[in-house]
């Protein structure tokens, strides 16, 4: 079977016209494919979250993922880059979207593209994940331990952004949520707000709740990685994508 | 979610990053996830000069035990110098 992929640095149109860094990974055999805009977490647009990238290419997705930090620091480290993000609070919302809209367009011109393009987002992107499949036109979408898509950041974090439960009626696809049980945000507590809601909205979804793991159980690199439930967590989000993309 | 409370200070002084030294305007401290030390939670200071962009920065992680010590190691040092020698408000270098 014929598996090369092309992996490398893009240019996509974002929010506002912007020209930003992306993250391109995608089979070289001519498809079709579905797509996958991937939303890095909090601390950046990091390796990490390209080799999760390129580990959507491998299971025969095309994927990109924008570096939502582009514009704070453009040729920064990641590390510095999130720094500032985090400085101004996060990433405000409107030019996520414009962001990921961006991607997503540039996923369907592709030329082995299906039409079809999901969303996936880790930490803080869980949230943006499920606030552009609220508001984009994407097919399905992955929301990794997001915060604050239910519950309110305490007084005093750094991160200001609103809850967006409310948009769950407005969902333009099916929702896989993975989370941990000892993760404090969200907590079981924020995952059952949601999943009340989209029970009550009759949204399609799966939720995942992880014993034995916390936040950012996906993470390779950190000490919060957990073996066993990252390895059913990437099964259950190639079935999903398979299954909608 | 990877964001803890945030306490931001003005500082005076240099620090040194990647590209040299430079100085510092700014110092953030919290407690959040490290991006290097292996702990699922450190504290984090940041030495900036935004001014200067992102990667005008000196960045640490420390275990609560290290930052704790640091603290005291810093208060030892001054106490053992004459009050006001490494002040803001010092005289002006005198030729030696």
């Amino acid at each position: 079977m014929y598996d090369a992929l092309l992996a490398e640095t893009v240019t996509v149109t974002g929010h506002g016209g912007d020209r930003i860094e992306a993250y391109s990974a995608r089979p070289m055999s001519p498809g079709p494919f579905g797509g996958v805009v991937v939303i890095h977490h909090m601390p950046g647009y990091d390796d990490p979250t390209k080799e999760i990238t390129r580990r959507f290419a491998a299971e025969g997705f095309a994927a990109v993922c924008p570096n939502l930090y582009s514009r704070e620091a453009p040729g920064a480290s990641p590390d510095d880059a999130a720094a500032a993000a985090r400085a101004r609070g996060g990433v405000p919302d409107e030019r996520f979207l414009g962001d990921a809209a961006g991607t997503a367009a540039y996923l369907r011109g592709l030329p082995s593209a299906n039409g079809k393009v999901g969303v996936i987002g880790y930490c803080s992107g869980g949230r943006q994940a499920f606030l552009a499949l609220a508001s984009l036109d994407v097919q399905a979408g992955v929301d990794c331990y997001g915060a604050f898509v239910a519950g309110r950041p305490p007084e005093g974090f750094p991160l200001q952004v609103e809850p967006i439960v409310h948009l769950a009626k407005d969902l333009h696809g099916p929702l896989l949520g993975l989370f941990g049980a000892e993760d404090s945000y969200p907590s079981p507590e924020h995952v059952a707000e949601l999943e009340a809601e989209l029970k009550a909205q009759g949204k399609p979804y799966e939720f995942h709740t992880y014993e034995n793991a916390g936040h950012a159980f996906f993470a390779v690199n950190r000490p919060s990685y957990r073996n066993e439930a990252a390895v059913d967590g990437w099964s259950k989000v190639l079935a999903f994508f398979r299954e909608h993309l | 979610m990877c964001t803890y409370l945030t306490e931001k200070i003005r500082i005076d002084g240099s620090g040194k990053g990647a590209q040299g030294y430079f100085g510092l305007t700014e110092a953030m401290v919290y407690v959040d996830h490290p991006q290097h030390a292996p702990y699922e939670h450190t504290v984090n200071i940041d030495f900036l000069n935004p001014a200067l962009g992102p990667s005008a920065r000196v960045a640490v992680e420390l275990t609560e035990e290290a930052a704790l010590a640091l603290v005291d190691a810093i208060r030892s040092a001054l106490a053992a110098a004459p009050p006001g020698l490494a002040s803001s408000g010092q005289a002006a270098p005198a030729a030696h």
